[in-house]
């Protein structure tokens, strides 16, 4: 036991190590004059896997710095830095997209795994919508989780905006139904569904989901307008594993990045909008009303890659 | 992944660089942190070179297998038990970002100890999050644990109030919920510190979803030095992640992990099996965790008296009958086949395998239209027993005669089994035809 704790003891220090010398992030490693070699793009594989981009998508980025090293066209360290940078902003600058809300009503369909922060996610964009002059309605068509209504009427109290709601447990598809039916006859310019959390790998809950917006489509056509997955921005590789299945399942209009006002700076979004061309619509950075914004590829990418 | 390490024929220094180059990118893909796959690469290059390779096994094999040990042995070799006080009430805090399950997590605590004959207390003390509070209580209610708190209190003063309904009650352990925060929101933290300093927790448990990615280290890191941190609790492992966080935050805090999530039902909590982390890390399906899933539906008791049954050979149609009931009570067949390497991902369920469901049911209303004595002489099941049995189970002759059938074959497949047992060991409960599935 002794032997194991002083080992766990050296690696504990040994990462410590690590840790402190990339402490200071993208400019650490390029302090000074250090020469362009296999390091540099080591440390910036690196640097790249722990703002979860994945190892993959870490090693073309790398690749494609080395290539230009190769052909001179990077000479200086530093501007390895400023070329990882540009190209990152090249590869989001797709993902910026309003939110449609032309349609009167504008449906926006939340969903997500479990703890992603849908039911939040809902409040705060009502609360932004209606701040922009909209009339907003939510509908809680989490009927499964326990308190989940209770959860989503206490921000409709909060941000002052009606919530469309039945009995906990009742189907999910018959109060989007009335939903629907209750904000088109009211003339509501927005109505935001909040559904239950469900890990993509159960078939079922999906296609439950998808008969929900079937519903809603036949219901009112084009709509919804929007289905937003929204991904925690702690949630490393398995994020492009939600995204594929829930595209796939249900069909998707874009992502909600929520959480990126704690320490992780949800890479997972690159590979994703990469693989499957999904836009970024709003990025969540806290639990108060107004933290809420739209996606902005340079802060996101300034994030990843600190100075 | 590393299946092709399988055949090689010698453990030169170019194939382990390979190999563990791939171990590399595996690790990485299960989101085990890059600086823990650092070191964890390095340790087992390290044991790996000079290493004999053992007769029995491939050069691949060596490898994966150093691999999986290593894995396992870091997860925490054997696993964690919660002691309980000796002066109850024993209480237990959960902590943890937001959405992470702590709610979820305190509700299957209770339930799980609730299972071993104790009497919990849920604490409701995350007054931050809308209708928290609420979402405690209705899962209390589901399982007739008693909740207490209330939305408009202190977090200290509820869990103050709850330590003296414990001990009036002779409840214990008490569960403690509470607010999910960010690990880097000192306010948040000083309201932590200040709740364990007045509680006084036997075990802090940090509540880690499955699928966290590279940042579980900092998050758990800071955990730890903040608040300090027990054992931890890891949710969502009933999702396709596969869970590196739980080596990271292991790694990180030096702390074990007690217990894992596996599903949205309040039962569905187990405890923590470094072995079948390792291999979900590494990739290679859950097929222990699923065969020793199946050993825990059976009680210990029925399971030893089965044994005994087949020793003696007196395994009967009753027993079989009760076999088919376990097997069902797993969950749903395809629930079952996903935990299955081969079957994951694939799309919904061949219809013969929806065919064994209604299979199952038909074989449970034939065995239960027979009489007491059918059921343990079988040979005695004539003509007019089996045109009664059919009519009585609203089956036909044919599927009486099919069952009957199946049953010889299962009693002669004992009987291999018996012998089987000399060599190797005890038997194990029912699912033989799954571990064939999963090899």
């Amino acid at each position: 036991m002794k032997v194991l704790a002083a080992l766990a003891d050296r690696v504990r220090l040994s990462l410590e190590r690590s840790r402190n010398a990339l402490g200071g992030g993208l400019s650490a490693i390029l302090r000074l004059a250090r020469p362009l070699d296999e390091s540099l793009f080591e440390e910036l594989e690196e640097l790249l896997v722990s703002a979860d981009l994945g190892s993959l998508t870490a090693r073309e980025f790398v690749e494609r710095l080395r290539e230009d090293v190769r052909r001179g066209r990077l000479t200086a360290p530093e501007d390895v830095r400023s070329e990882l940078k540009r190209f990152l902003e090249e590869v989001l600058a797709t993902a910026v997209s309003p939110l449609a809300l032309d349609q009167r009503p504008a449906v926006i369909l939340m969903l997500g795994v479990n703890g992603s922060g849908k039911t939040t996610t809902c409040g705060k964009l009502a609360a932004a919508l209606k701040g922009a002059g909209k009339s907003v309605a939510l509908a809680a068509a989490d009927t499964f989780r326990a308190a989940a209504i209770d959860q989503l009427l206490a921000w409709g109290e909060r941000v002052g905006v009606e919530v469309i709601h039945q009995a906990p447990g009742s189907d999910p598809s018959a109060v989007v139904f009335d939903a629907v039916k209750a904000v088109t006859a009211r003339g509501v310019d927005v109505l935001i569904v909040d559904t239950a959390g469900r890990l993509h790998t159960k078939s079922n809950l999906l296609e439950e989901l998808a008969k929900v917006k079937r519903v809603v489509g036949r219901q009112l056509p084009g709509a919804p307008h929007e289905s937003l997955m929204v991904l925690d921005a702690t949630t490393g590789q398995n994020g492009l594993a939600q995204a594929r299945t829930f595209h796939e399942g249900v069909g998707l209009t874009g992502l909600v990045l929520t959480k990126l006002d704690g320490t992780a700076k949800g890479g997972i979004v690159v590979p994703i909008h990469r693989e499957l061309g999904l836009p970024i619509k709003l990025v969540g950075t806290g639990e108060r009303e107004d933290d809420l914004q739209p996606f902005d590829p340079k802060v996101f990418v300034s994030a990843l890659l600190p100075e | 992944m590393l299946r092709k390490y399988r055949s090689c024929l010698d453990l030169t220094e170019e194939n382990i660089q390979e190999a563990l180059r791939e171990v590399r990118v595996a690790l990485l893909e299960a989101d085990v942190n890059f600086k823990v796959v650092k070191g964890f690469v390095e340790r087992v290059r390290e044991k790996a070179v000079g290493q004999d390779v053992l007769r029995s096994l491939t050069p691949g094999q060596q490898v994966v297998k150093i691999v999986h040990d290593e894995l396992a042995e870091l997860l925490g070799g054997s696993g964690h038990r919660l002691q309980m006080a000796p002066h109850p009430p024993t209480v237990i805090m959960l902590i943890g970002l937001q959405g992470s399950g702590k709610t979820t997590s305190a509700a299957k605590l209770g339930r799980h100890f609730q299972r071993q004959g104790q009497h919990p207390l849920l604490v409701a003390a995350d007054v931050q999050r809308p209708a928290a509070v609420e979402q405690l209580q209705t899962l209390g209610a589901q399982l007739q644990i008693p909740v207490v708190g209330t939305a408009t209190q202190k977090p200290v003063e509820i869990c103050r109030e709850a330590l003296d309904t414990a001990a009036n009650r002779g409840l214990s352990p008490v569960i403690l919920d509470t607010a999910g925060r960010l690990h880097i929101d000192e306010p948040m933290l000083e309201e932590l510190r200040a709740l364990k300093n007045e509680v006084r927790p036997h075990h802090v448990l940090l509540v880690v979803d499955a699928m966290t990615g590279q940042d579980a280290v900092t998050m758990a890191e800071r955990f730890n030095a903040a608040v300090g941190i027990d054992a931890v609790v890891m949710t969502k492992l009933d999702g396709d992640a596969r869970g590196g966080a739980a080596l990271s935050v292991r790694q990180i805090t030096g702390r074990p992990i007690a217990f894992v999530g596996v599903g949205e039902k309040v039962d569905a909590l187990e405890p923590f099996h470094p072995e079948r982390m390792a291999s979900r890390i590494l990739g290679m399906g859950d097929v222990v965790s699923l065969v020793e899933k199946a050993q825990a539906q059976v009680d210990e008791a029925k399971a030893e008296a089965l044994a005994k049954k087949i020793r003696e050979e007196s395994f009967s149609l009753q027993d079989f009958a009760e076999q088919l009931r376990q097997l069902r009570s797993m969950g749903p067949i395809g629930e079952i086949l996903e935990m299955i390497p081969f079957f994951k991902g694939a799309k919904g369920l061949p219809t013969e395998l929806r065919g064994q469901e209604t299979e199952l049911n038909r074989y449970e209303a034939i065995i239960g239209s027979m009489t007491p004595a059918e059921r343990v002489d079988p040979q005695i099941i004539n003509g007019s027993r089996r045109n009664r049995i059919a009519r009585g189970s609203g089956t036909t002759v044919q599927d009486v005669n099919r069952l009957l059938k199946q049953f010889a074959q299962v009693k002669k497949m004992m009987r291999g089994l018996r012998q089987l047992e000399g060599r190797a060991g005890k038997l194990s409960g029912f699912p033989f035809k799954i571990r064939q599935l999963g090899r």
